[in-house]
């Protein structure tokens, strides 16, 4: 039964990795930027999403209503907010080494955690949803509500996700343009406007990560370091591709919970559990340092 | 404008280009050394700091300017470096300037460890595994207490050198001093040597780097030892400075202000690595000046500092690429021809990016 709870508890929390995981993918795999901004993305749609919930129950909403308009409110303003980001501080700099745009997002990450700071103050909040404190227990195991909304919609996204990207014109015309920037180009899919589309939809997914996080975890501008370990879940994965991220986000996720448990048991040093998920990734990287479901082809001179 | 008439390849690698930077050089040298006499006190320890970034800086620069390899986790390194050295002084009783070498050369050790295996990857892979180091070194920093002394940290003499114990802050600027001219002029003289220019090679192109028969396993594994030694060397002085070392000190955010320092001061120059030292040293005491003047709600937004590092750190991405450094060239270049200075001179080439997938 023990093993069963952390499992429980270890696929939400790998879920959480695995939907950010899946932002950075995204823009990874049409850009070839990445994305270091992307836990601080999902600190703002948490606040956003924060914001709108309280001003709706203040009008004396019922918070069903209140989550459910929310919800994708904030996805639809965090997409704007994704687009606008792109436009303003990455279209420039289109095509300059990979390390300018890690250090670039490193730097916006910054800056929006002390906007989040300046704007909503540093304490701790929590955010109030249709799912909090209900419990459902089924054969000995006792499953939170907000640890199935979490597990529900990060399957949902993903398949909405996946028939974005093979039945969609726009979809398809994503992938074309990660294949080959300058082919695509010559086949008339305007590449520029496909990234801030991409950047759009992986701020969107953040800000849904955001939400679904936020009942099981505190809403503070700090919140976004849990994308360095998404991060590590999307290297595992092989940054290039989208289940492998959702994959690698769960694996970390099951091993974090279970490190903690029988970490000190089994005789692992102490402080060990806190970084077992970069343990793994740099063992996965050293075996395999294109990740496990790598998208790598040698190049022909 | 100065005409160099060049008449063999020696010239090219000369350690000073012609008589006028001796002159400069040496004159800089003077006032540094004359500073500590003038100066009041605070600016000489101020001083001293950004000595000390712009060690670490060269460390930096050397892996991330020169060949190529970015580092998000080279706090991970000055931290060994200041843990070693405080061991070494401290437990062992070596004298100060072999136990800051030795700290040097235990992190180097950690350094070529790292490298090792962590070559294989390039680009965001090497870099997510570094900062994946620099977590769990934290992580050692924090529960290896018989050395580290744990979550409580441990006190930092000051320096004695050989029984002669330094008391002010003018006797410790004058070793970072001697520390950094001697790192400086190693640093430069490594890049004009085969290895420094084979290293300069694999950042400009891996592919015909090794065509022209550079062993790049080999150079990046130097380049890391290089780059860690100098870096480890860096956090044995700021343990001093510091005066008390705990894990949280060699966090993320130590990272990536070194980061910043060689971004802002201008990547792939020796230069930059003093430019941007001087940035962040003094940066903190200027936002504390500008804090008293700003109205209440915006001087004590708590992540200010980060904020204001980032915001820097973007605009010079967005604007100025080069830094500090290259401002400072186009300027220069700008009245070395007056009339006659075009804009495309320094014009970012603009092209399509290179997929990292073909490898």
């Amino acid at each position: 039964m023990e093993v069963l709870q952390l499992l429980i508890g270890g696929v939400a929390q790998g879920c959480v990795y695995g939907l950010i995981a899946l932002g950075f993918v995204l823009i990874y795999k049409a850009t070839e930027q990445v994305n270091f901004a992307q836990g601080d993305i999902l600190m703002i749609g948490a606040y956003v999403a924060l914001t709108l919930i309280a001003e709706a129950v203040a009008r004396g909403w019922s918070i069903h209503l209140a989550f459910w308009l929310a919800l994708p409110l904030t996805m639809i303003v965090m997409a704007a907010f994704g687009y606008a980001l792109d436009r303003v501080a990455l279209r420039p700099i289109i095509g300059q080494p990979q390390f300018a745009v890690v250090i670039l997002t490193i730097a916006l990450g910054f800056v929006f955690r002390a906007a989040a700071g300046a704007i909503w103050s540093t304490e701790p909040q929590t955010l109030a949803t249709p799912f909090t404190g209900k419990k459902i227990v089924l054969g000995g195991v006792i499953l939170g509500a907000e640890s199935l909304a979490i597990i529900v919609g990060t399957a949902f996204l993903s398949l909405v996700l996946f028939a974005f990207f093979r039945y969609t014109r726009v979809g398809v015309a994503m992938q074309a343009a990660s294949q080959n920037q300058l082919a695509a180009y010559y086949m008339g899919i305007p590449v520029k406007v496909i990234f801030s589309l991409i950047w759009a939809i992986s701020a969107a997914v953040a800000a849904a990560a955001g939400i679904l996080l936020a009942p099981i975890a505190t809403i503070d501008p700090n919140m976004g370091f849990i994308g360095l370990k998404a991060f590590a879940a999307a290297v595992i994965g092989g940054f290039g591709s989208l289940p492998g991220a959702v994959i690698a986000g769960l694996m970390l996720g099951a091993i974090e919970p279970f490190a903690a448990a029988y970490g000190s048991r089994a005789g692992l040093p102490k402080g060990v559990p806190e970084v077992s998920s970069y343990i793994f990734m740099l063992v996965v990287l050293i075996v395999r340092p294109q990740g496990l479901f790598a998208q790598i082809y040698k190049k022909k001179v | 404008m100065r005409n160099i008439f060049k008449t063999s390849y020696v010239q090219d690698i000369r350690l000073f280009e012609h008589g006028g930077h001796v002159f400069w050089y040496g004159l800089l040298l003077i006032v540094v050394f004359a500073a500590p006499l003038v100066l009041p006190q605070f600016f000489v320890g101020e001083m001293s700091l950004v000595f000390i970034y712009a060690v670490a800086g060269i460390g930096l620069m050397v892996l991330t300017g020169f060949t190529g390899l970015a580092s998000l986790g080279h706090a991970a390194f000055l931290g060994i470096g200041a843990y070693a050295h405080n061991y070494f002084v401290t437990k062992v009783g070596v004298p100060f300037p072999f136990a800051l070498a030795m700290a040097g050369f235990v992190s180097a050790g950690f350094g070529i460890a790292f490298a090792l295996p962590a070559l294989r990857m390039t680009g965001i892979y090497l870099a997510i595994a570094t900062l994946a180091f620099a977590v769990i070194i934290e992580q050692v920093f924090s529960h290896w207490a018989s050395v580290t002394g744990g979550f409580r940290g441990v006190a930092v003499a000051k320096p004695n050198l050989f029984g002669w114990q330094t008391t002010s802050e003018a006797h410790f600027y004058y070793i970072c001093l001697v520390v950094l001219i001697v790192i400086t002029l190693g640093t430069r003289n490594l890049l004009r040597s085969a290895t420094g220019r084979a290293m300069m090679a694999i950042r400009d192109s891996e592919i015909s780097a090794q065509s022209m028969g550079i062993h790049i396993a080999r150079t990046k594994v130097t380049a890391f030892g290089i780059s860690t030694f100098i870096t480890g060397v860096a956090g044995g002085l700021l343990a001093h400075k510091l005066q008390f070392i705990s894990p949280e000190a060699f966090d993320l955010i130590l990272s990536i202000q070194l980061l910043l320092m060689i971004v802002v001061g201008g990547l792939g120059s020796l230069h930059g690595c003093f430019y941007g030292a001087i940035v962040v040293a003094f940066l903190p005491q200027f936002l504390s000046l500008v804090k008293d003047v700003l109205p209440p709600s915006i001087g004590n937004i708590p992540g200010l500092q980060g904020g204001v590092f980032g915001l820097i750190l973007v605009l010079f991405i967005l604007l100025e690429p080069y830094g500090i450094y290259g401002r400072w060239r186009k300027t220069r270049l700008f009245f070395e021809i007056f009339p006659l200075y075009r804009r495309a001179t320094f014009k970012r080439q603009r092209g399509y990016l290179k997929t990292e997938r073909m490898k």
